[in-house]
């Protein structure tokens, strides 16, 4: 669909993933970072930047940078420089923003996305460490703004893609990749909602051939939903732009969400002079060797090595191991699930029935109403034969509003299927002997009528009947 | 009032009860009082001051002393951040400000039992070199020329402290200096002010000026007191993340004035025919005692010492525009309404900051703009790794450096340079110090023809504080300087 629309047209996007480091405390002070906690209660003296106060590194969040730096295959710099990064905002109580300018301390590395084309290497620029400001908030009083500065001075990690990606689904794909990586390393809970991970989207369109375009940046997207939709928004904006003979501005743009479109902020011109500087009261981080081994050592298996691992150890496609690796939990979900179970089975009720029970209760599978162990039971039921797949929906369904247990539920609604062949002999024999019309009528070449015995025989065993043998059955009889 | 009062000699007096730490304390109040003229204090803190003597008393009474100083009040430059007295950098724009915290040196004053008698006068946010550019106004120098009555400079920035301590309204008090600042007023008021090296005192709740210079240090009577200050004030302190892991040592308790065998360097860069004929008689006759007392006196280079005023007025106004930056009317201090945030900001700070903060803002807003950084703040820092390396080699030669501690003894306060240029030039002496990052000391060594105390300057190596105590001791047992300044202001 984006690809028809933008025919003829060579998208060129970057991105910046703002990922707030999953750390009880901040980057330079030791005030906690609790989501939506009361406005200015966990605000230190050096978070407000009180006068003399100085800043002192959180080793905890050089740790968890240097983890995703690893995660991302990246170069970790041995050596790298806190900077001031210098502007006034009401939001920003030093004057200035402490972060990581020339000396970064993840360098180049990559991550690996599914696109249309198979596998697409994204390469990363860079991850460097900085401090959140706080948030201003401007609907609590007619004439006076309000700041919070309980986020500031928490640890963000700036991770800087090379501008490799060429359409809104790579660029989706990028993002989610990176954040699963993230959350697989426990290094960001990546909670969009809460603004723990957004993005900053450059993007530019070219006539393939000839040289870039001028690219526009679309500030603080907070959803894959938002990414996709800003990327085409801004796409269609600028190719229309040059269709029409006019000029991309180079700018800062941010995203309407309610309207669905990219709203100047503000223009090249305006872009503000950093005056960046090594920060003074911060010496350069300089990071042992022996240090970074032991981190390397402890880094967790990675969605791209368990996505080989289940298709070797438990054939699944390509595709559906992509889709259970993508997150941390469901991963561990279906591991725990398929242990001594059929895979193909686990794989399908997973992805199929409990996603989208999932899905339309709006819930993560880390809140899922149906644990591990529960599904577990009910595909045992399905691969003894106990119930058919029908009635596994059915039941499943059952679990997930009363939060019983299969067999609980099999037993209480009496569904446990019936496979006895004599048992459900004799009840196709009944069917048969009740209507010797049809059964001529079948003879006789009318074999549409096979439906109807089944029906007949499946209404009679209460739905109960093992399918499967009462087709094989009155099959058989039929023939004789 | 006894002019030999030091810490030294009051721990004494302490002890043998002698006198009362309350006595003590309202002593000083007093001579505080009468001394208002010179306009060091720009808080004093009557009440609380003689609370913590009563204390101290009660300490001393039970034999629950928390250091041989205990009971001795000091005085502090208002640039320390103290829990419930106001701090304000002698600026408009802290001028209502309070802590609610403790600097590190100060609270280390604190546990060793010395009392804060209020917080002295200094330079606007420490950028000056006469006192003048305080909001509360000029300091008084206590030393007056023979040959006029004129009013003169203390120096600056920690001109109150050094004032302070030269005219007894303290006996010791606590400085920073960024680019000379504890020992140019030393050195115009007949004191002995010691900057320690980079990283040997904490930084933590001391309002920045440039926070890759600025080092807090004593300011006192005595090269011993100086030494007893020190190690009361350094050490580690993880607050502050350039506070050295160094040991600290004990400075006093291993004073030693044995020089034989040191070498002594003379740096020819900081010859000069502008030089006072006095000064230059001064430091010659330092550097034959040492000689006599046993050093050997080496002829050495400094090469790069002409670049380092203007790469020190580069780096540090770079410094502290940035670190100015915070005082924006949003949280603390001064605000000035305004018709929005960008207004409110202009008013503010342009009420709140005195000329020459606004001049070093606009200069280091300048020089760490794009286009120009790499050919200012780069080139200065590269300047400044130079002049390092300049001392570095000279260490390998000698043990200490000798010098004038300023090129001039105090001016009088009406005939400061119109040009801020011209000022700047007092630190020529003291800021290469800085830059490198070592500690220096200026000691009064004799009296110019105007009878103004004349300051010499020691340097050594980083981290050697006790090497440059030691040589300063030296120096001021053969001298045994005990000129003190006619009390003018009591008349």
């Amino acid at each position: 669909m984006v690809a028809q629309m933008i025919e003829g047209w060579n998208l060129v996007i970057g991105i910046e993933i703002h990922a707030q480091v999953n750390s009880k405390s901040k980057l330079f002070s030791s005030s906690p970072t609790d989501f939506g906690s009361k406005p200015n209660s966990q605000v230190s003296l050096i978070d407000a930047a009180m006068p003399g106060m100085l800043p002192v590194i959180n080793k905890f969040c050089i740790e968890q940078a240097v983890k995703s730096g690893i995660g991302l295959n990246a170069k970790i710099n041995k050596k790298s420089i806190f900077d001031r990064k210098n502007y006034f905002y009401q939001d920003l109580p030093q004057g200035y923003q402490i972060s990581q300018y020339k000396d970064p301390i993840v360098g180049e590395g990559f991550v690996e996305i599914e696109t249309e084309n198979g596998q697409k290497k994204i390469g990363v620029e860079r991850l460097h460490l900085e401090q959140d400001a706080g948030k201003s908030l401007h609907d609590q009083d007619p004439n006076f703004t309000f700041v919070d500065l309980n986020r500031s001075g928490i640890a963000l990690m700036e991770i800087v893609s090379k501008p490799d990606m060429n359409s809104p689904e790579e660029a989706v794909e990028y993002v989610r990749k990176v954040r699963s990586i993230l959350r697989y390393l426990g290094t960001c809970d990546g909670n969009m909602e809460q603004g723990s991970l957004r993005a900053d989207v450059n993007i530019s369109v070219n006539k393939p051939g000839n040289e870039l375009g001028t690219r526009c940046e679309i500030k603080n997207l907070n959803s894959f939903k938002f990414i996709h939709a800003a990327i085409v928004y801004e796409a269609k904006r600028q190719i229309k732009l040059i269709e029409q003979g006019e000029c991309v501005n180079q700018e800062t743009r941010l995203f309407n969400t309610q309207f669905g479109e990219t709203r100047s902020m503000r223009s090249k011109e305006d872009a503000h002079d950093y005056r960046y500087f090594p920060d003074p009261d911060l010496l350069p981080l300089i990071l042992d060797d022996d240090w970074i081994k032991d981190l390397q050592d402890s880094i967790p298996e990675l969605p791209d090595q368990i996505k080989e691992r289940f298709i070797n150890e438990y054939s699944l496609s390509s595709y559906d191991a992509n889709i259970i690796v993508s997150d941390k939990a469901t991963s561990e979900y279906f591991e725990d699930v398929v242990k001594n179970r059929n895979p193909k089975l686990v794989t399908t009720w997973v992805t199929g029935e409990l996603f989208s029970i999932l899905n339309r209760k709006n819930l993560i599978i880390e809140d899922s109403p149906i644990t591990s162990k529960r599904l577990g039971e009910l595909v045992d039921n399905i691969e003894n034969g106990k119930i058919s797949n029908r009635q596994a929906k059915e039941v499943l369904e059952e679990m997930c509003e009363s939060g019983k247990g299969a067999l609980e539920i099999i037993d209480e609604k009496g569904l446990s299927q019936i496979s006895d062949e004599n048992e459900i002999e004799s009840l196709v024999d009944n069917v048969l002997n009740s209507n010797p019309e049809n059964v001529k009528k079948y003879k006789n070449g009318k074999d549409k009528l096979f439906g109807f015995f089944v029906g007949e025989a499946m209404k009679l065993s209460k739905g109960k009947a093992n399918p499967k043998i009462v087709n094989d059955l009155i099959k058989k009889k039929l023939s004789q | 009032m006894k002019d030999s009062y030091t810490l030294k000699s009051l721990a004494v007096l302490l002890e043998n009860n002698k006198i009362s730490s309350k006595e003590l304390t309202s002593e000083y109040l007093k001579n505080i009082e009468n001394g208002k003229e010179l306009n060091c204090y720009n808080t004093i803190s009557q009440e609380k001051a003689l609370i913590d003597a009563e204390k101290s008393d009660e300490r001393r009474k039970s034999q629950n002393l928390r250091s041989k100083y205990d009971g001795i009040p000091i005085g502090i430059k208002d640039l320390f951040c103290t829990k419930g007295v106001t701090t304000t950098a002698s600026s408009k724009i802290l001028s209502n400000f309070v802590p609610n915290y403790e600097s590190t040196v100060t609270q280390n004053c604190d546990d060793a039992g010395l009392i804060s008698l209020g917080k002295l006068n200094c330079d606007e946010f420490a950028m000056g070199s006469t006192n003048k550019t305080s909001f509360f106004g000029s300091v008084k120098n206590p030393w007056k020329s023979v040959n006029s009555d004129n009013e003169l400079v203390p120096g600056g920035s920690s001109g109150g402290s050094a004032a302070a301590v030269s005219g007894d309204l303290c006996v010791a008090s606590l400085g920073t200096d960024t680019g000379g600042s504890i020992r140019q007023p030393a050195s115009f008021t007949g004191t002995v002010g010691l900057k320690p090296s980079y990283g040997r005192v904490s930084r933590w709740g001391i309002v920045a000026f440039a926070s890759s210079l600025d080092q807090a240090g004593p300011i006192t009577k005595t090269v011993e007191d100086a030494a007893i200050l020190l190690d009361i004030i350094s050490g580690h302190d993880e607050k502050d993340s350039t506070s050295s892991v160094n040991p600290k040592e004990n400075y006093y308790q291993n004073l030693n004035s044995d020089i034989k065998g040191m070498k002594i360097g003379i740096p020819k860069e900081f010859r000069s025919d502008k030089l006072p004929a006095s000064t230059q008689k001064s430091w010659d006759e330092c550097a034959n005692l040492l000689k006599t007392n046993g050093a050997e006196i080496v002829d050495i280079s400094l090469p790069h010492t002409m670049s380092a005023l203007p790469a020190y007025y580069i780096i540090a106004p770079a410094e502290a525009s940035s670190n100015l930056a915070r005082y924006d009317g949003v949280r603390y201090g001064l605000r000035v309404k305004g018709n929005d945030l960008i207004d409110m900001y202009e008013k503010t700070r342009s009420e709140g900051f005195g000329d020459e903060v606004k001049r070093r803002i606009l200069i280091g807003t300048y020089v760490l703009s794009s286009g120009y950084y790499d050919a200012y703040y780069i080139k200065a820092q590269k300047i400044r790794s130079l002049i390092k390396s300049d001392y570095v080699e000279a260490f390998k030669k000698v043990d200490a450096i000798l010098t004038p501690s300023t090129p001039s003894t105090a001016f009088e306060i009406a005939n400061e340079p119109s040009d801020p240029v011209q000022n700047y030039l007092n630190d020529i002496f003291t800021v290469p110090v800085n830059l490198a990052g070592l500690p220096g000391i200026s000691i009064p060594f004799a009296n110019d023809e105007n009878n103004l105390p004349i300051g010499l300057q020691l340097i050594t190596n980083s981290f050697e504080e006790q090497k440059l105590l030691n040589v300063a001791r030296n120096i001021e047992e053969t001298i045994n300087y005990s000129e003190t300044p006619e009390k003018w202001w009591l008349k």
